[in-house]
């Protein structure tokens, strides 16, 4: 069996970064959407993000910082349960990148 | 040389918006279909900034004073924080105890689960491969890039996290602690102590 992309337990990698960034309020907001919807609202599973986060391909997961692969895994999960539709979210990302602030 | 775009963003931030509009179209197409609301998300998000490490070290200075304690939290560590007024929402915690011969260090291999509901979310470095790859191969190396060095005699264990069962290190008391007040032992506790990257900070004399 060959390694998922996240499993890398064990492997040879770099000195640790040290560095430490406050989270940003998009962070947070997504921090709070996969909080929402896999506890009170018991939407999908943090099984279910760790799955939509592990399926991403390999240049995806590394290239993706740590909350951009969390809500292209959710995004995905919604999709999957028809909660919200691909064309729908597209259609709206597209309108959104045409506003001057994001909310 | 690498070839100049002094027009436009850069491929990051191009990316990042993408993925910022991302989070942005999902909260509001759920919002309009009545799944949630903005006000649940900003009360969410106020929620988590009250987790912090000040919460872990109220437990672990509790450990430290009062033997009872430390007991009830090494059995079942979920019930020792509830104890203490704080929430773990259904999490198993283990606390592991470090000692002069056992240290305890933690890692989430596959990911980032973390005791967040104790200290908030995790730093960066515990969330990259770097650290979730060699914290289960070399610790003793790992250990050093922060500065902590144990004598050989010490056993290094590792606990590797998953998302039902998080773990929080219990720091050794440093000496010349006797006496101390819980509130001035707190002081000494650090989120890396009870992750177990680093000991608690040593008494100054």
């Amino acid at each position: 069996m060959t390694r998922g992309v996240h499993d890398v337990g064990g492997l040879p990698d770099d000195q640790v970064d040290l560095s430490e960034h406050n989270y940003a309020p998009w962070e947070k907001r997504i921090d709070a959407l996969l909080v929402l919807l896999a506890g009170k609202k018991q939407i999908m599973r943090v099984d279910e993000l760790r799955r939509g986060i592990e399926s991403l391909d390999i240049d995806a997961y590394n290239e993706l910082s740590y909350y951009e692969r969390w809500i292209a895994s959710i995004s995905k999960i919604l999709v999957e349960k028809k909660l919200i539709t691909s064309t729908e979210l597209e259609d709206r990302m597209a309108k959104i990148a045409t506003r001057k602030t994001l909310l | 040389m690498p070839h100049d775009h002094p027009h436009g963003p850069t491929i990051d931030a191009k990316r990042l918006a993408h993925y910022q509009c991302m989070a942005v179209a999902v909260q509001e197409l759920l919002t309009e279909k009545g799944i949630l609301t903005d006000k649940q998300i900003e009360a969410t998000i106020k929620e988590m900034e009250a987790r912090g490490p000040a919460l872990g070290a109220r437990m672990v200075a509790r450990a430290w004073i009062d033997s009872n304690y430390k007991r009830r939290l090494l059995l079942d560590g979920s019930a020792a924080a509830e104890e203490l007024g704080i929430p773990v929402d259904g999490t198993r915690l283990i606390v592991v105890e470090n000692n002069e011969t056992m240290h305890n260090l933690i890692v989430c291999t596959l990911c980032s689960c973390y005791p967040r509901n104790i200290l908030g979310l995790p730093p960066d470095w515990y969330k990259k491969t770097a650290y979730r790859s060699r914290a289960v191969k070399e610790p003793r190396a790992i250990l050093a890039e922060f500065g902590t060095f144990l004598p050989d005699s010490v056993t290094v264990r590792v606990h590797d996290s998953t998302a039902d069962m998080r773990y929080l290190v219990l720091p050794t008391r440093p000496s010349g602690t006797e006496g101390w007040t819980e509130q001035r032992l707190i002081e000494l506790v650090s989120r890396d102590s009870m992750i177990g990257v680093r000991t608690a900070k040593q008494a100054e004399s």
